[in-house]
């Protein structure tokens, strides 16, 4: 595992569907406010563990963790522009995917 | 769950001019959609793994991209029927969200299909003769051919018929399912090249012999992505009733030999390039002599039934000049420049083929609506003997329109914002999706086709301008064909940002060549500046009405990287 | 490991031979490549020997064999490494008439290939064949019914329907 310098969350697709979900407290969420953030080495491999067993149950598919950051209001953010894209849908579809049914848009 | 066929089927009488499924094809298409309803039924209880099952769901062209699956359809060679067409509308409006997305390789993406609609969606499209077989996966892929075929005036024969027998042989072939990496076959029958031969795994050009005979030429070993190659010829004629075998040879010797050890290096091209052509063209031969050929005699026969329902339409006989156009065209300018740019010879008198652009100024490249797909389809039943072709620079094509026909197209054209006429010009941009949609892109392509398409959204600039091919690919495995761009631009990532770089000379055609990088990347916002720098550059250079690529060629790559060495002297922050 | 003949879950009368084992007097024994040519001549060619090839082996340094030989298992490395099907074929069409094996992490969604390559029988690990159980195997021999293909092994070539169909 690479060395922990960010929080981080796990991200996956949901197997049925294929939409993005996120691990949240209690179960995976598709909204990436409610994900669950680890903020050192321990608390990312919990999270990981989970990922592999619900991965191994087939409920979700291409799971990994993403360095975030966390804003004023305690939520996670992503850092890279790809997770960045996956939290909202496309960029040049603002009517589609996560972004056209909240108010994710506030940054 | 299938869709009610009354509304469906076409409105006129339309002819066949394609291949019509007989009940093996049917049969065999409904039995790979029940397959694959099982395999989901045995991923989701968990008898496949993920790892297990994703082969067979890329093999049903059903891919897990960024923000949810994708599915590919296939369209074959590129032809599809007005019954087709409206199918993947209500596809794309019962199941996906209202639009589908045309691809260089003549099949057409759903970017928010449900894995477990999958199997439905498929159904829906085995009812029409349609599926999305071998669209993806280390398989023979969806054979591709000249959208122009059947119609265009320079042709030797209409490509087709040997694209719909391959498409056969190709389909859940036993011994060629798990090659070491895809694998592209593209056809022509052309003396222009608008299939890309030189760029696929194995490109085919109907030629004739010295007795006049029609057989093939084989060329191997092209690609793009990680590493691009051209392709090599193998042969220079095989003739028509051995190209199976001598397929089947190919495919023998790279099943073997074809490397497994890295995914990078696994395609055909590589093979090629490492062992040589002399070595692969020696074993091939050699395969070829010791196979047992008697499998393929009954081949000539077969191959004639699939041609004769390759029919031409019923054309009328009419004059060559239709004085209905010339006088459209002098009182409307606008449907003037459509037909000078998007208007193309037909090999009957009285007929033309338009291409309908699917690059509005600003549009997504490639991207059509469900109305949008719903008015093609009607347009081809009421102007174009219901026949649709799909091209790999992701636009629409009619093959057959009475020139009497063009203006009365051309308004409903208009109507439903089909009628950019813009083919071939530079703002007939061809992408990938990109980071928007991808999961293995690396930076998003659509915004840089529509920043530089608004760049050049001066009509009268544009066609001063010419053909010219701009081509954007979000990553390194060249899906936007962005080496063979006269102006190619791939998006990186560079320190965590998005970066583009940009390639000049790259030719699809027949005198195919890769691009060269001009320089360290540039920002997203960069790219329309940098491109409008070396347009304005070409066309203060250029000779008459010598093409970019020519330019480029006559001047070299050096006068083209000084033009952005001098305008950053001049203060743009490039 | 299971064995799978005609959708079948059967019993194996081949025992793989370890290359540190010693040689047995009798039963059906199933070699390494290098051994081959030892357990050829330790036993003569009463079909009791098998052997066990890469899927890289070169068929002329098998044809000499083929004869003398019960069957010849053909490594899968993994079920998306095909360069199996191909060798199947080329032992084929050298004349072997003997039972044909692929071993290795075969999924029964590959069942047809294997069949329609020459293959008899498939041996798969206990794990797999605990979430691919027989039932699956069974459906699996019949799911592709009809192909396009020539001089390939299946229960039906559409070519060959088709001429019937217009004669």
């Amino acid at each position: 595992m690479t060395k922990f310098k960010h929080p981080q969350i796990l991200l996956a697709s949901n197997l049925k569907d294929g939409e993005v979900v996120f691990l949240g407290p209690t179960g995976w969420e598709r909204d990436f406010r409610r994900a669950r953030i680890a903020k050192n080495q321990e608390e990312a491999q919990i999270l990981e563990t989970i990922g592999k067993a619900d991965y191994s149950a087939n409920i979700i598919v291409d799971v990994y963790l993403t360095d975030v950051e966390i804003a004023g209001d305690g939520t996670p953010r992503p850092l890279h522009y790809r997770e960045k894209m996956r939290i909202k849908g496309p960029s040049v579809r603002l009517d589609l995917g996560k972004q056209a049914r909240g108010a994710l848009n506030e940054h | 769950m299938s869709i009610n066929h009354s509304n469906t089927v076409s409105r006129i009488n339309s002819p066949k001019t394609t291949y019509q499924y007989d009940e093996f094809d049917k049969d065999f298409i409904r039995e790979r959609v029940a397959e694959f309803r099982e395999q989901v039924r045995r991923r989701l209880e968990g008898s496949l793994t993920e790892e297990e099952f994703r082969p067979f769901r890329l093999m049903n062209g059903l891919y897990l991209q960024l923000h949810a699956y994708m599915l590919r359809v296939a369209i074959p060679y590129g032809t599809l029927t007005s019954q087709q067409m409206r199918r993947l509308a209500e596809i794309a409006d019962r199941w996906d969200k209202g639009y589908g997305h045309f691809t260089t390789r003549q099949n057409l993406q759903y970017n928010w299909p449900k894995l477990i609609d999958t199997p439905d969606i498929l159904e829906a499209l085995a009812e029409v003769d349609m599926h999305a077989i071998q669209t993806s996966g280390n398989c023979i892929r969806n054979v591709t051919a000249d959208h122009f075929a059947g119609v265009a005036a320079d042709e030797i024969e209409d490509p087709r018929p040997t694209a719909e027998f391959l498409r056969q042989w190709a389909s859940a072939h036993p011994e060629f399912s798990f090659l070491p990496r895809k694998f592209k076959i593209a056809i022509t029958g052309a003396t222009h090249d608008r299939a890309a031969t030189l760029a696929h795994d194995i490109g085919l050009r109907l030629v004739k012999n010295t007795s006049g005979d029609v057989g093939y030429c084989v060329i191997i070993g092209g690609g793009l992505g990680r590493s691009p190659f051209i392709g090599k010829i193998i042969r220079e004629y095989v003739p028509r009733t051995e190209l199976l075998a001598y397929l089947e040879a190919i495919m023998r010797v790279y099943n073997r030999y074809g490397r497994r050890d890295n995914k990078y290096k696994a395609r055909i091209k590589i093979l090629v390039h490492e062992k040589g052509i002399e070595t692969i063209r020696a074993a091939v031969e050699k395969e070829f002599a010791t196979m047992d050929h008697t499998a393929f005699q009954q081949d000539p026969q077969e191959f004639e039934r699939v041609a004769a329902s390759f029919v031409s339409p019923p054309y009328e006989a009419l004059p060559s000049e239709s004085s209905k156009l010339t006088k459209a065209r002098l009182e409307t300018p606008a449907f003037d420049h459509f037909v000078s740019v998007n208007v193309s010879e037909h090999k009957i008198a009285g007929y033309a083929i338009v291409t309908v652009s699917l690059k509005p100024i600003n549009g997504i490249p490639g991207d059509a609506t469900s109305h949008q797909m719903r008015i093609l389809a009607d347009a081809c039943d009421r102007f174009g003997f219901g026949e649709l072709r799909v091209s790999h620079e992701q636009n629409i094509i009619l093959p057959h329109v009475k020139k009497d026909d063009l203006f009365a197209l051309w308004q409903t054209l208009t109507a439903a914002d089909l009628a950019t006429a813009n083919a071939g010009l530079v703002s007939d941009i061809i992408s990938c999706p990109g980071l928007d949609y991808c999961s293995l892109a690396t930076a998003r392509s659509i915004p840089i086709a529509q920043a530089i398409s608004q760049r050049f959204s001066d009509m009268a600039r544009q066609r001063r301008i010419g053909k010219l091919g701009i081509k954007i690919s979000g990553c390194i495995n060249a899906c936007g064909h962005h080496h063979i761009g006269a102006i190619g631009v791939l998006g990186l990532e560079k320190k965590g940002q998005e970066s583009y770089q940009i390639t000049l000379g790259g030719d699809p055609g027949f005198s195919a060549s890769i691009g060269e990088i001009l320089g360290p990347g540039v920002s997203a916002d960069q790219v329309p500046e940098v491109i409008e720098h070396l347009v304005d550059f070409y066309l203060a250079e250029r000779h008459e009405t010598e093409a970019f690529i020519d330019t480029w060629r006559r001047l070299g790559h050096a006068r083209f990287k000084d033009v952005l060495r001098r305008e950053g002297e001049d203060g743009a922050d490039i | 490991m299971a064995l799978i003949s005609k959708g079948d879950f059967v019993r194996d009368p081949w025992r793989r031979l370890a290359d540190e084992e010693a040689f047995p007097e009798n039963g059906k024994l199933i070699v390494s490549y290098e051994r081959l040519d030892n357990a050829l001549k330790a036993r003569g060619a009463n079909g009791d020997i098998g052997v066990f090839i890469d899927n890289t082996l070169e068929i002329d340094k098998l044809t000499p064999a083929l004869p003398k030989l019960g069957l010849i298992a053909i490594a899968f490395p993994s079920f998306a490494d095909g360069r199996g099907f191909s060798l199947a074929r080329l032992v084929r069409r050298e004349g072997y008439r003997g039972e044909l094996r692929a071993s290795g992490r075969l999924l029964a969604d590959q069942y047809a290939h294997a069949l329609g390559c020459g293959f008899d029988t498939i041996e798969i690990p206990d794990d797999l064949a605990q979430r691919q159980d027989e039932t699956q195997w069974r459906a699996a021999i019949r799911v592709h019914q009809r192909t396009y293909q020539r001089g390939y092994i299946s229960s039906g070539s559409i070519l060959d329907a088709r001429r019937k169909a217009t004669q």
